[in-house]
């Protein structure tokens, strides 16, 4: 039985979508069966980030809609072969995803997987409520400004209310994520009363890994990012890591020439 | 390794010329999508159609792997038919089944 991870925000443009690839790149990297599910029905872009853009054939509304079987929609990454993609329509709007169609499609990822990471869409609809719907844990990602912040403490609501384990009267188990963190405009997670899964550092080298399709912990492994990334899968797995937030490693060459990490 | 050795020799950022290209190919696609049907979609569609007349096929046999290029673009389709393919017979086990 999977576990399903939501990674969701709230607000848009904070990176759910490079901490889902970078995450699942990580536990699949650890050696765990993953498959990274795109929610972001019309505005796809998970396929973009794990490089997979070029090879959709069926999406995650075909299988929903029993126009493919689910094998068939499943994308297996290039470099890793634990890890699986399942794509969102680029055509198709969100109302096209039923409540118990996507319980249908996470029962029946689940057996075959170890964990599933749902992409969840920005803002607070049919979309991202569907995401979180079936999950176990979530990792809410947030950026240290205040609107962020507010954001996720309207999405930490919702995941105690609207999910499937809340109307059990179970908890969903949280974690907060903060990502684009600049040291020179530190402002902590502990506004949010939910234990810090991670502080990712703001950092060129996210950029590099969306604009050639690998999620970071796979394209610079010794990034700052990369580093930070791993750190957050392993608690995700049950360790216990001090919080440290990792800084970039300048090379020789770079010192000599007084570059700057970019 | 050349790569490296680019990167070793000052080149900086080499990202941004591969974003460029992906995203050629992408929006080229994802453009033709929105206002005809898409030419691979429809060519699996009716493949898959023919094929069907005359085996019945199984859809977990069923692979369709696609890549998008840039010039060219590939669509493989990959049918397992099993050996004793009449279409009877085949109907006649999942009837039974």
């Amino acid at each position: 039985m999977a576990k399903v991870l939501v990674v969701t925000s709230g607000k848009g443009g904070v990176g759910k979508t490079t901490t889902t690839a970078a995450l699942g790149a990580a536990l699949a990297q650890g050696g765990q069966n993953v498959v990274v599910v795109d929610f972001d029905v019309g505005l796809r872009n998970l396929d973009l980030v794990m490089g997979a853009e070029r090879r959709v054939v069926f999406d995650l509304i075909n299988v929903v809609q029993g126009v493919a079987k689910l094998p068939q929609a499943l994308i297996r990454d290039k470099r890793l072969e634990n890890l699986w993609l399942l794509p969102a329509s680029q055509t198709r709007d969100k109302d096209a995803l039923t409540d118990e169609g996507v319980g249908r499609v996470i029962a029946e990822l689940s057996p075959r997987f170890d964990w599933i990471l749902c992409d969840s869409p920005a803002g607070i609809e049919r979309g991202a409520t569907l995401a979180m719907r079936y999950a176990d844990e979530a990792v809410i990602v947030t950026n240290p400004e205040v609107s962020s912040v507010r954001d996720s403490d309207r999405i930490i609501g919702m995941l105690d209310s609207k999910t499937v384990k809340a109307e059990k009267g179970e908890r969903v188990k949280k974690h907060i994520l903060i990502t684009r963190y600049d040291a020179m405009r530190a402002a902590r997670g502990e506004m949010l009363t939910t234990p810090l899964l991670g502080i990712i550092p703001e950092s060129q080298d996210v950029l590099k890994a969306s604009n050639v399709g690998s999620p970071v912990t796979l394209n610079n492994a010794d990034s700052a990012p990369a580093r930070a990334y791993v750190d957050a899968s392993r608690r995700l797995m049950g360790e216990e890591l001090a919080m440290v937030v990792p800084v970039e490693r300048k090379g020789f060459m770079d010192r000599l020439l007084g570059r700057r990490a970019a | 390794m050349s790569m490296k050795l680019l990167r070793l020799f000052g080149s900086r950022d080499t990202s941004a010329p591969v974003a460029r290209e992906r995203l050629q190919i992408l929006l080229a696609h994802e453009r033709g999508l929105l206002g005809q049907p898409d030419l691979l979609v429809m060519l699996r569609e009716e493949i898959l159609a023919v094929v069907s007349k005359h085996v019945t096929l199984d859809p977990d046999k069923v692979i369709v792997r696609l890549d998008r290029g840039k010039n060219v673009s590939t669509l493989e389709v990959d049918i397992e038919v099993p050996n004793d393919f009449e279409k009877s017979k085949a109907a006649e086990r999942r009837m039974a089944g």
